[in-house]
C-alpha cells in the first residue's frame, strides 16, 4: 500500500519536473547506446553498423522515451495539457468561430443558470425557516371567496390549537393587515409603517430567533398587556441606522408608546414567503381577546410532531374542522368549518411549480439549439479540418486520441461559455432578486450560489460533449486516405457530413418552432389577461391611505369624510373621487349574503366580498352602474340599510327577477338592494364569478380608507395639493404618495408578464439560432456547389434561377423542420395548456405566426448565400476546379 | 516454436530486475537488459529501452535506489542497486512466481481423458 502511495505521489512530482526528468533520461540512454555501440565494436561490428544493431536492440529513442515518461508520470495529464495548448493554438488563430461559439453558449448556459437559480430558489431550496419540512400551512378546503373564507376565528384556531393530536403547535396570521396600517410618529412628517399582526407564538413555531432582543412574551398578547412590536431588519436599518440600542426603547406608533423588543434577522423575509411583493417592516402581536368577533381572521401555520406526515395531519384536520366553533357562544355556529393541511413549502411554490418546469425546459431547449448549432460549425470546421485530422493519424495519433483532442477543444470553448454564462446569469439574478414588484414568493432570495455552480459545470460539460462528439464521430469514422484525398470540394466524399448538418438544421427549425409555438401561446393568454375587463377603468385613477380622526359613531365617521371628500372635489384637476375600505386586487374580506325569505342549502352561497364605500367611490372607479342607483349621502346611519351588489349575485339571488328594492340579509340585518354594478375582478385578473357587495360607509364599519382619485393630471403635480388638502383636515396624515390603481393590476399581472417575457426572450434567441444554422448550411451548400452553379450559368441558367433553386432547397429544410417542430408543439402545448387563459393549446394564431416567422426567418437567412450564388461568374468558378 | 522470442508478461520485467540487481550489485540500465538477455539465453524479446519504463517504477515505489557514477569504461552512467525494501519485495514476488509456475505446470500436464 505504502508503495502505492509512493508512486503516486513520485508521478505527481515528476509532472512537474518533466523537463529536467527528460534531459536526465536523454543522458541515460545516450550512455546506454555508447556502451552497446561499445560492445558491439568489440564483437567486431563497423561503428556504423555497431550503432545501428545498438539502436535496433533499444527498438526507437523516441518509443523508450515515451515509455518512461508514461510510466513516471501522468500521461493522461500531460496529453490533457498537449491538447490544451493546441487547442488554445488553434481557437487564436481563428478567433471569429471561437468568439462566435463562446458567445452563443454563454447566452445558452447564461440563461439556464440563471433559470435554473429560479427554479432552486423558488422550488427546489427548502424554505428559510428551522426544520422546514415539518411546517404545515392549513386553510379552508373549499375557499372560493377570497381571504374570509380560507381563514378561521379566534375560537376556532383555540379550539383548533388544543384538540389536534399531529401537530407539536399552531401558530396563524392576521393576514388582513392593510399596508401602511401604522403611522410612526417622533419625526417632522408622520411615516406610514406596514405592520403584520401575528400570534404570539409565530416566531417560535416558525423556528425563527430574533437577530437582537426577544420574541412576544404571553402578557404581551393579552387585552390592555404591555405593547411590544418586533422589528423587521431592512425596517431598522432604513429607519434606525441598524442602532441596537432601540430594542428596549419605546417609539411612537399610532401615537401610542410601543416597546421594541427586537429585531428580526436579516434572513426572515415576512413577504417573500407569505405575500410576494408586499413589505413588512414591523410585527405586533394579535391580542385575540380583541379579534374573537371579528369573523374569521387567522391562517394557519402547524409545525408537525415528529414522525408525523403532511398527509395525517391533512386527514386529521379535515375530521377536526367540523367540530370547530365560529364563535363558541353560539352553539349552532359549529360545523361550518372545513380544513386541508398541505407543506408550507408546497403552499408558498406550488402554484408555480408547472410555470417553472415550462421555463425550465424552454431554456434546456435553448441550450440544446446552441449545442446542435455549435456541432453544425465544428463539423463545417472539420470539413476544412479533415487532412489535419488525417495527417495526425497517419502519424499514429490513436482514435481515442484524436477525438480527446476534439473533446478538448470543445471543453474549452464551453468553459468560456461557461464563464460568460455565469457572469449573465449573476447579472440576471441580481437584478431578478431586485424586481420587489414583481409577485413572484422567494424572488428577492434569488441568487447564484454553489448549486448553481454546480449546475453550471453540469451542462458546460454535458453541453461540450454534446456539441463536441458528433464530429468526434464523425472524425474517427474517416477513411484516412479518403481525407487525405479530399480536395474539401469534391461532392461525393463530404455527402455524409452534408447530410448529417441538414438533419441538424431540421432538428434546430424543429426546435426553435416549439419554443415559438410555446411563446405565442403565452403572449396570446398574456395579452387576453391584458384585455379582461376588469370592471373598473384604472387608467387615471389613483389611491391614497388616508387617517382621519377616530369615530366610533358611523354617522360621524361619514360626516368627517363628506367634508373631505368635498375639500378634495374641490381640488382643480380632480374630477370625482370616493372611499373604500377594500381595493380591488388588493385586500378583500367576505360575508354572507342572502335574498330575504329563501332557503338555502349548507355551502350553497358563496362569500360575499364586501366593500365600504362611500358615494363617488363607483365613479371615480368607473364601476358600471347596471341597475337602480348608487350611494348618496342620505344613506345615514339612521336610514334604511342599504346594498349595492354585483351583477352575479344579483342573478343567482334573484333570477330572472329585478333585484333593484328586494330585501337582502346581511349579518341578520333587513337591508335593501338599491343598485347592480358590474362585476370587478377582486382578487385575479383571470378568475370571474365571484360575488361583491357594497355598503354606504354609514352603516357598515370599514377596515381602512383609501382614497381614490380620478383626475387627467400627472401624479406628481396633485400630490402636493391633495398631501394638503388631507392635512388640513387631519394634521396628522402620514406623508404618503399616491400611487396609480394601475400599479395594482401590474402587480397581479406580474407573474404571467414575468414567464411570458422569458419564454419569449428565449424563443426569440431560438429562432436567431435555427436562422444563424440555415444560414451556415446554405452557405456551406453554395460554397460546394459553385461549380455546379458555374455551370447551369454558363449553360443559360438565369440568376432568379439560381437563387430561386437555392431558396428553394432552404424552404425545403425549413418546412420538413416546421412540420416536426409543430407536431412536437401540439403535444408540448397540451402540456402547458393550464397555464394558458382564453387560449386553446391549438390556438391557429400561434401555430400559424410561428410557421411564417420561422418561414421568413429562414428565407432571410439564405438570402445573402443566394445572393451570393447569383453572382457566381461562371469562367471564375470553372476554371479553379 | 522454439525459434519465436517469450513476449514479456506484464510485471514479469520488473521482478527480472529487481533480481539481477539483487545478484549483481549496483549496475546501470545497460548491464542490467543485457544480463537479462544473457541469463534466460537470449530467448526474451526485451526492447533494451523498456527496461528504463521498468527502472523508473521500481524507483518510485522505493524498490531501488539510483546514482550517477562512472562506468568501467569510463563513461558517466546511472547506477541502480537494490534496497532493503526491494529485497524484502522479490522475496515475495519469488515465492509468488513460483507458487505460480507450478501451478501452471500441473495444470498442464493434465491427460486428456485422465482422471484422478
Amino acid at each position: 500500500m505504502n508503495g502505492v502511495f509512493r508512486r503516486a505521489f513520485e508521478r505527481i512530482g515528476s509532472f512537474f519536473r518533466r523537463s529536467r526528468l527528460d534531459r536526465e533520461f536523454d543522458a541515460e540512454i545516450a550512455t546506454h547506446l555508447e556502451l552497446a555501440t561499445d560492445e558491439n565494436i568489440r564483437r567486431g561490428m563497423n561503428r556504423e553498423e555497431a550503432r545501428r544493431e545498438a539502436l535496433i536492440r533499444i527498438g526507437g529513442l523516441q518509443q523508450s522515451k515515451e515509455l518512461h515518461r508514461q510510466a513516471r508520470g501522468l500521461p493522461a495529464l500531460e496529453i490533457g495539457f498537449q491538447d490544451l495548448r493546441y487547442t488554445l493554438r488553434t481557437l487564436r488563430r481563428d478567433r471569429g468561430f471561437a468568439a462566435v461559439a463562446v458567445l452563443m453558449l454563454g447566452l445558452g448556459i447564461g440563461a439556464n443558470v440563471a433559470v435554473f437559480s429560479v427554479v432552486n430558489d423558488i422550488l427546489l431550496r427548502p424554505l428559510p425557516f428551522q426544520d422546514q419540512q415539518q411546517l404545515v400551512w392549513i386553510e379552508q378546503a373549499n375557499g372560493k371567496s377570497g381571504l374570509s373564507s380560507l381563514t378561521y376565528s379566534v375560537d376556532a384556531y383555540e379550539g383548533f390549537r388544543q384538540r389536534n393530536r399531529t401537530l407539536k403547535d399552531v401558530t396563524g396570521y392576521f393576514p388582513f393587515s392593510p399596508p401602511d396600517n401604522y403611522r410612526l410618529g417622533g419625526h417632522s412628517d408622520l411615516l406610514p409603517v406596514t405592520a403584520m399582526s401575528v400570534l404570539g407564538n409565530f416566531f417560535q413555531v416558525l423556528g425563527v430567533e430574533p437577530a437582537i432582543g426577544r420574541m412576544f412574551l404571553p402578557e404581551e398578547t393579552q387585552r390592555n398587556g404591555r405593547a411590544a412590536v418586533l422589528l423587521a431588519y431592512p425596517f431598522w436599518q432604513r429607519q434606525f441606522a441598524g442602532d441596537p440600542g432601540v430594542v428596549g426603547r419605546a417609539i411612537d406608533l399610532n401615537g401610542m408608546p410601543v416597546t421594541v423588543i427586537g429585531v428580526l434577522p436579516d434572513r426572515f423575509d415576512f413577504g417573500a414567503v407569505f405575500s410576494p411583493g408586499a413589505k413588512v417592516d414591523a410585527f405586533v402581536p394579535v391580542i385575540p381577546d380583541e379579534m374573537r368577533d371579528w369573523g374569521n381572521v387567522f391562517t394557519f401555520i402547524g409545525r408537525l410532531k415528529p414522525g408525523v406526515s403532511v398527509a395525517q395531519a391533512n386527514a386529521e384536520a379535515g375530521i377536526l374542522a367540523p367540530e370547530l366553533y365560529f364563535n363558541v357562544k353560539y352553539p349552532n355556529s359549529k360545523g361550518g368549518y372545513t380544513a386541508r393541511a398541505l407543506s408550507l413549502k408546497e403552499y408558498v411554490s406550488g402554484r408555480l411549480r408547472r410555470s417553472l418546469i415550462v421555463l425550465w425546459c424552454a431554456v434546456g431547449f435553448l441550450l440544446l439549439m446552441v449545442c446542435v448549432n455549435l456541432a453544425n460549425l465544428l463539423i463545417a470546421r472539420m470539413g476544412a479540418r479533415g487532412k489535419e485530422f488525417a495527417m495526425r493519424a497517419a502519424l499514429g495519433a490513436g482514435r481515442g486520441r484524436l477525438i480527446g483532442q476534439l473533446l478538448t477543444e470543445s471543453l474549452v470553448l464551453s468553459a468560456g461559455g461557461a464563464i460568460l454564462g455565469l457572469c449573465l446569469a449573476y447579472a440576471v439574478t441580481s437584478y431578478l432578486a431586485r424586481q420587489g414588484s414583481v409577485a413572484l414568493p422567494l424572488l428577492s432570495s434569488v441568487r447564484v450560489d454553489g448549486a448553481s455552480l454546480a449546475w453550471t459545470l453540469l451542462i458546460a460539460v454535458a453541453s461540450a460533449v454534446l456539441f463536441g462528439l458528433a464530429p468526434g464521430l464523425k472524425v474517427s469514422g474517416r477513411d484516412l486516405q479518403a481525407s487525405l484525398k479530399d480536395t474539401g470540394h469534391a461532392v461525393s466524399a463530404s455527402q455524409g457530413h452534408h447530410r448529417l448538418r441538414q438533419s441538424l438544421v431540421i432538428t434546430q427549425i424543429g426546435l426553435a418552432c416549439v419554443l415559438l409555438v410555446g411563446a405565442g401561446l403565452l403572449l396570446r393568454s398574456f395579452l387576453r389577461v391584458l384585455d379582461v375587463d376588469l370592471g373598473f377603468q384604472p387608467d387615471g385613477v389613483a389611491a391614497i391611505k388616508i387617517d382621519y380622526e377616530e369615530a366610533r359613531n358611523p354617522q360621524r365617521r361619514a360626516a368627517i369624510l363628506e367634508e373631505l371628500l368635498r375639500r378634495i372635489q374641490a381640488v382643480p384637476g380632480i374630477e370625482t373621487a370616493g372611499i373604500t375600505d377594500n381595493l380591488p386586487l388588493e385586500g378583500n374580506r367576505s360575508w354572507g349574503l342572502r335574498a330575504k325569505g329563501q332557503q338555502y342549502r349548507e355551502g350553497e352561497l358563496p362569500g360575499t366580498f364586501v366593500y365600504v364605500i362611500t358615494p363617488g367611490y363607483f365613479d371615480a372607479m368607473g364601476i358600471r352602474i347596471r341597475k337602480g342607483r348608487q350611494f348618496n349621502w342620505s344613506d345615514r346611519a339612521d336610514s334604511q340599510s342599504v346594498v349595492v351588489i354585483n351583477e352575479t349575485a344579483a342573478r343567482y339571488l334573484w333570477p330572472g327577477e329585478d333585484p333593484i328594492d328586494r330585501i337582502a340579509l346581511i349579518n341578520g340585518r333587513d337591508t335593501r338592494i338599491i343598485g347592480v354594478v358590474s362585476n370587478v375582478r377582486e382578487s385575479s385578473l383571470e378568475k370571474t364569478g365571484a360575488w361583491q357587495m357594497y355598503l354606504p360607509i354609514a352603516q357598515a364599519g370599514p377596515v381602512g380608507s383609501i382614497l381614490t382619485i380620478r383626475s387627467r393630471l400627472p401624479l406628481a403635480m396633485l400630490s402636493p395639493t391633495v398631501m394638503r388638502t388631507l392635512r388640513s383636515m387631519n394634521p396628522s396624515q402620514p406623508a404618503t404618495q399616491l400611487r396609480p390603481i394601475q400599479t395594482s393590476v401590474d402587480r397581479a399581472v406580474s407573474p404571467r408578464r414575468f414567464f411570458m417575457l422569458l419564454v419569449t426572450a428565449f424563443a426569440v434567441f431560438g429562432l436567431i439560432l435555427a436562422a444563424l444554422g440555415i444560414y451556415g448550411v446554405v452557405s456551406y451548400l453554395v460554397t460546394q456547389q459553385t461549380q455546379e452553379i458555374a455551370i447551369r450559368v454558363a449553360l443559360g441558367a438565369s440568376k432568379s434561377r439560381v437563387q430561386g433553386a437555392i431558396l428553394w432547397q432552404t424552404f425545403r429544410l425549413a418546412a420538413i423542420g416546421a412540420a416536426m417542430g409543430a407536431a412536437a408543439s401540439l403535444a408540448a402545448a397540451r402540456l402547458i395548456a393550464s397555464l394558458l387563459f382564453e387560449t386553446a393549446p391549438t390556438d391557429l394564431t400561434s401555430f400559424a405566426g410561428t410557421v411564417v416567422l420561422l418561414a421568413l426567418a429562414a428565407l432571410a437567412a439564405a438570402a445573402i448565400p443566394a445572393q451570393r450564388a447569383s453572382r457566381v461568374d461562371p469562367m471564375a468558378a470553372l476554371r479553379t476546379i | 516454436m522454439p525459434d519465436t522470442k517469450l513476449d514479456l508478461l506484464q510485471g514479469t520485467l520488473d521482478v527480472m530486475v529487481l533480481q539481477t540487481l539483487a545478484v549483481m550489485g549496483a549496475q546501470h540500465g545497460y548491464g542490467i537488459a543485457r544480463r537479462i538477455e544473457q541469463a534466460s539465453g537470449d530467448r526474451v524479446l526485451l526492447n533494451q529501452g523498456t527496461i528504463y519504463a521498468s527502472l523508473i517504477r521500481l524507483q518510485q515505489r522505493g524498490w531501488i535506489s539510483a546514482e550517477w557514477g562512472t562506468s568501467d569504461n569510463n563513461r558517466k552512467a546511472k547506477f541502480y542497486s537494490i534496497t532493503k525494501r526491494g529485497r524484502k519485495r522479490l522475496a515475495e514476488e519469488t515465492v509468488y512466481w513460483e507458487r505460480l509456475s507450478g501451478v501452471m505446470g500441473r495444470v498442464l500436464a493434465i491427460q486428456p481423458g485422465g482422471g484422478d
